[in-house]
């Protein structure tokens, strides 16, 4: 347990890290509130005590001097006081806590006046660029969240990989009041991820809503994304308005995504709004809908209080920041609160609204939905999904809970290894905000130490990885994505030594032997591609060659088909997408869900050089594949092993089985054909670089392999 | 520091102590080694070769990515008087009292004057001796103009033509932007033997774009019916920045495939040895031991001192006060360089000081390019501390050297086999990281 001051007083230890912190808007709100909250604190500490605080106003005004950074002057008073002061009767905790409540009263929103009736939680789901956080823009501007300027662009999107992307990677919530025949409306927008590689939390995100803004835009009519989005609203039950955009560019064809939408969903094309949220056409109508179409949170506001943890982000200052739906009762500051998951209990040491900013207030109630800092210290205590509730007043959770599970994995390397704990850092800092990230330490021979990631799809790291470059500056190799497998045990004592009959292998060399083993398991996955109908048979053939089964083919408009696939996630994690936009000239989208494992002929392949395995190359491959991947494996390696003095055979085996060859040929003839008083210089220059380099090299037998080789080979190839 | 000591010491040191570097070499240090090696060290001081660079040619060979230039005007005169006044300069600096030999390579160095010749062997022969039968080498570019000049070189003090043939096929002479025909190269060889028999090398070049074994073999062939005792056989390179390259890179033109490029040079050199042609380098053979001393003098790590544009030399400039090898390279572009050989008396644009571990370096990589390798004699000279068997008898990659039989280190000192010198620069890496670690060990014990 902890008090809020204590955690608050912990965090901030290092002033410099405080320093660091990297959300600014976030800082931004505390600073407004902090230095009011200084000054009283000042006044309270002084009538408590009856003597003056010199020393402490003196520190805070030399911080003040140094540094514009109110914060951390604020922490630094806390200190001190807490210093002169050991021993703090509950009494005083109290008095300065409704202190700081009623500095924030001035501009407080009182909640109890919205009753549930007034309230509407509806999020916004769309395929990529299909204009969601354009239309949250112009939301956010019409019920005057943010001021209208030119400059609102996407600002529920924070990351810079968010904007270059046009993609959506943390969830962004913003309450909007809104007066809709002559009564104020408190509507929440539940910002969602737009990628279902993100589709737990976009779950947990539509599960706090009663209605969804599904978008699709006029000109590309409905995509994979839509579809994916479209069965997980449809699934919750939810209220679905669907709301045609981009209707002012010159292609739009809202008709035809009408009848597309009304074909593929089965809603009716009156039901479809038409809108330009771009210039702002018709988005009035849009804020009319969800009062009228969307029902209320079914929410009780006189029961014990219920929330739904649907996102949590991290703060350097004050620990996690807990986006909640209240789903019953209410709670307030200094409230003792459980997590369902982990049992653990909290005092809740600030909440509020998000407009899209922090707004603190007193209260929140039921079916609202805002955010909630209770002293956790890591994301895993908040996690998506998981359900708060009162210390004393224990609720079942509510349903739907699973910790993030991820499906792709990665393993992740210094391009140098001097860069090690730099990488180490960054991963950890951007771990803090992002849970669903297993990360795990690992090492190859050949490229040094590094971890092996684990994320919840392709997208998501990507994402990962491009944050890690923009926001943190780190340079890495990233391996060829692999997913985890699964192997049932057969032999009992092997069952003895893993503890369970069932086991996830993620790295390889853990691989059990097909002896020990009743079956293996591969995780597979449902995919969604539209694509226009010019493109079915080629789209078929490489369906196909992933061993992909059709489950079914629909034509959603005159010349678009929609065609869904059972797929093993091994075939999709590496190049599927890339070669699908090619053979398609960029017209096919795709998308796929977790779809659980399914039994398969799964086999360990080596590969050798001259006889002798290089363990990292070791991959685990379906028998029916293991030819096609061997053979590719075997000409990457062909083309990026140097020739030597003698010959290389590169072999892929499944034990001892060679099941592909590739030979690099000997040197017959290698030196330089001139080589007198003008060229040796030169001569020396490349000689010594090839020196060093071999004393990077990494030696298998008698061969030597330059770790761009293993880069080559177990590297993404670039899209 | 080391050298300090050194000199306090003096005449009591003993053989095997303190010298780290030969450069810092001092004939008194050596009273008490082994009489012939202190003497031979001696003369490595005293002693360089001279190359002198002459900058221009008339057209640009597409393969070629020497430092030249077409001239702009006729300024031969000029360049002349300035390849004399850094000749002057650069031999004051190096303090040397002999020159071994002198060639004159371009650039097209037949193109100068044949009194440019003589102006500079009198500039040398003004400071050092420079003894009579010392070898005069001239690349000549086989034109009917070249071919007129060569009796007043000959007069001017050239005993030695070096003449670039590169092909007997018409086509490709063309092709590669030669501008003289094979009859015009074949006329040029008869009158430089007639000038000079015995003295007269033919450049040569396999793997030409389009060649095949077959018409190699036959061009070789008829090339041994006229030339005289020495050959020197490149293998066509392409370079970065010529034409040749952005050729190929291109697809225009297509080099024969590796495995033809080896059995071209292995033809040859069978073809040769069967005319009675030895070879002594990777890419040079003699008949009647008519090898190039100049060049010899390279691959020994001999100083050499490099003048005119774009020259790289390798001395000891004990004229500054220099106790260590340098690396230095003139100015590449003849108009800044003669500006500045006008206003210093040189034209040095870069110096770099070889410390021991380079300079043997540059002694491992030049002497394993001869077929007699490196003897223990010849390497004692330049690293009296560490011997071959020291460095590279215990390292087991080298060991995989000398079991595939591609080098062999016995009595008379480390060398290529003959498949090993076709190879050579596969084990160069290997041999020099050996090297770098025996040094580096011995470095620390001292």
């Amino acid at each position: 347990m902890h008090s809020p001051l204590k955690s608050v007083n912990s965090i901030s230890q290092n002033p410099l890290r405080v320093l660091r912190q990297q959300d600014v808007s976030a800082r931004e709100v505390l600073v407004r509130g902090c230095f009011r909250t200084v000054i009283m604190i000042a006044s309270v500490v002084q009538r408590w005590c009856g003597t003056p605080l010199p020393r402490c106003i003196l520190l805070f005004k030399i911080y003040r001097k140094k540094t514009p950074n109110y914060c951390m002057s604020y922490s630094m008073l806390r200190r001190c006081w807490m210093n002169k002061l050991p021993v703090l009767s509950n009494n005083f905790k109290m008095q300065l806590l409704n202190l700081t409540t009623q500095i924030d009263k001035q501009e407080v929103i009182d909640l109890s006046k919205f009753p549930v009736e007034r309230i509407r939680n509806f999020c916004i789901i769309a395929h990529i660029d299909h204009g969601k956080s354009t239309l949250a823009d112009r939301l956010l501007e019409m019920t005057g969240a943010i001021a209208k300027t030119d400059k609102n662009k996407q600002v529920l999107d924070k990351l810079q990989v968010e904007r270059e992307r046009g993609i959506t990677v943390k969830a962004q919530t913003a309450s909007l009041f809104y007066t809709h025949r002559g009564q104020q409306h408190l509507l929440n927008l539940i910002d969602t991820p737009g990628h279902v590689d993100f589709s737990y939390e976009v779950s947990r995100s539509i599960a706090a809503c009663q209605g969804v803004l599904l978008i699709v835009d006029a000109n590309q009519g409905i995509q994979a994304q839509t579809v994916a989005n479209f069965y997980l609203a449809f699934e919750a039950q939810l209220t679905i308005i669907p709301v045609i955009n981009k209707i002012d560019l010159k292609n739009a064809d809202p008709e035809r995504v009408e009848s597309q939408i009304e074909k593929v969903f089965d809603i009716p094309r009156e039901d479809s709004l038409r809108i330009s949220a771009k210039i702002g056409t018709n988005v009035e109508k849009v804020l009319q809908a969800v009062v009228e179409r969307i029902p209320p949170p079914a929410a009780i506001v006189h029961d014990p209080f219920k929330a739904l943890v649907f996102d949590s982000n991290f703060d350097h200052y004050r620990g996690v920041v807990a986006n909640v739906a209240v789903f019953a009762g209410h709670v307030k500051k200094g409230d003792k609160i459980v997590s369902a998951h982990l049992g653990k209990a909290y005092e809740v040491s600030e909440l509020g609204l998000l407009r899209p900013e922090e707004h603190p207030t007193q209260k929140l109630f039921a079916g609202q939905v805002g955010y909630l800092v209770a002293g956790m210290k890591d994301v895993k205590e908040a996690q998506i999904g998981d359900t708060l509730y009162l210390q004393d007043q224990p609720v079942e959770a509510l349903p739907g809970f699973k910790p993030a599970k991820a499906m792709v994995f990665a393993g992740m390397y210094p391009v140098d290894q001097s860069e090690y704990p730099g990488l180490r850092s960054a991963i950890e800092r951007l771990t803090l905000n992002d849970s669903s990230v297993t990360v795990q330490r690992d090492s190859s021979l050949a490229l040094g130490a590094g971890w092996r990631l684990g994320f919840l799809g392709l997208l998501h790291m990507e994402v990962f990885n491009q944050r890690l470059e923009q926001e943190y500056n780190a340079s890495v190799i990233i391996t060829a994505p692999t997913v985890p497998y699964k192997a049932v045990l057969s032999s009992a004592k092997v069952i003895k030594e893993h503890g369970r009959e069932e086991i996830t292998v993620v790295n390889p060399a853990q691989f059990p032997d097909r002896s020990v083993v009743s079956k293996y398991l591969e995780p597979m996955v449902v995919g969604t591609i539209l694509a226009p109908d010019t493109y079915t048979g080629k789209i078929m053939t490489l369906c196909l060659n992933r061993r992909g089964i059709q489950n079914n083919m629909v034509y959603v408009d005159d010349h678009r088909v929609m065609m869904k696939y059972l797929f093993p996630l091994n075939e999709i994690v590496v190049d599927f997408y890339d070669l699908l936009k090619s053979l398609s000239s960029g017209y096919a989208s795709f998308d796929y869900e977790n779809a659980g494992y399914q039994a398969a002929d799964l086999i360990k392949m080596d590969i050798l050089l001259n006889g002798r395995p290089v363990e990292e190359l070791t991959i685990i491959v379906h028998r029916a594949r293991a030819y096609s991947t061997g053979k590719a494996v075997c000409e990457r390696l062909k083309d990026s092993i140097p020739r030597q003095m003698f010959e290389i055979a590169v072999q892929a085996a499944i034990g001892s089985q060679i099941i592909a060859r590739e030979t690099i040929k000997a040197y017959r003839k290698n030196v330089l054909a001139k080589c007198y008083g003008g060229d040796i210089t030169r001569k020396m220059k490349l000689l010594k670089k090839q020196a060093e380099g071999k004393k990077k090299m990494r030696r298998i037998g008698n061969v030597e392999v330059p770790k761009d080789v293993f880069i080559n080979v177990l590297k993404r190839k670039n899209k | 520091m080391i050298k300090h000591k050194m000199r306090a010491a003096g005449p009591v040191l003993v053989a095997g102590t303190g010298e780290r570097c030969l450069s810092a070499l001092n004939s008194r240090q050596f009273l008490t080694e082994d009489g012939a090696v202190s003497a031979q060290r001696e003369i490595l001081v005293k002693e360089a070769s001279l190359y002198i660079h002459w900058p221009y040619c008339l057209k640009r060979c597409s393969y070629c990515n020497f430092n030249k230039y077409i001239p702009k005007g006729d300024n031969n005169h000029i360049v002349s008087q300035c390849l004399q006044q850094e000749v002057a300069t650069l031999l004051q600096l190096s303090q040397v009292s002999r020159v071994t030999s002198v060639f004159l390579g371009g650039g097209t160095p037949s193109l100068a004057h044949p009194s440019t010749v003589s102006d500079i062997l009198e500039a040398v022969s003004r400071q050092v001796s420079l003894a009579h039968q010392a070898e005069v080498s001239l690349e000549v570019n086989p034109t009917p103009e070249g071919r007129a000049k060569l009796k007043d070189f000959s007069h001017a003090g050239v005993n030695r033509f070096s003449i670039g043939v590169q092909s007997l096929q018409n086509d490709d002479l063309s092709r590669l932007g030669r501008d003289h025909s094979a009859h015009h190269a074949l006329q040029t060889v008869e009158e430089a033997r007639r000038l000079r028999p015995g003295k007269v090398s033919v450049d040569v070049m396999f793997g030409r774009p389009g060649q095949s074994l077959a018409s190699w073999e036959a061009e070789l062939s008829e090339l041994l019916q006229l030339c005289d005792d020495h050959v020197s056989l490149y293998q066509l390179t392409p370079e970065r920045g010529t034409l040749l390259f952005k050729q190929i890179r291109g697809g225009e033109v297509t080099l024969p495939g590796d495995h033809v490029m080896a059995e071209m040079y292995e033809s040859a050199r069978r073809t040769l040895q069967r005319h009675g042609f030895e070879q002594y380098e990777v890419s040079n053979f003699a008949r009647n031991s008519e090898v190039s001393h100049h060049n010899m003098s390279y691959w020994k790590g001999r100083q050499y001192i490099g003048v005119g544009p774009g020259a790289h030399g390798r001395f000891v400039p004990l004229g500054l006060g220099g106790a260590h090898r340098e690396a230095r390279t003139q100015t590449l572009e003849p108009d800044v360089w003669i500006r500045e050989v006008r206003r210093h008396g040189h034209g040095t644009r870069r110096r770099i000081q070889l410390g021991h571990l380079a300079l043997l370096e540059e002694v491992l990589v030049m002497g394993l390019r001869m077929t007699e390798g490196i003897t223990h004699k010849h390497w004692q000279l330049f690293s009296p501390q560490l011997g071959l068997r020291d460095i590279f008898g215990s390292s087991a990659d080298v060991q995989e050297f000398f079991h595939r039989g591609q080098l062999t280190l016995d009595d008379g000192g480390l060398h290529c086999s003959r498949d090993g010198l076709a190879l050579l620069d596969s084990m160069l890496p290997t041999l020099l990281l050996e090297l770098e670690r025996q040094q580096t060990v011995e470095s620390a014990k001292s």
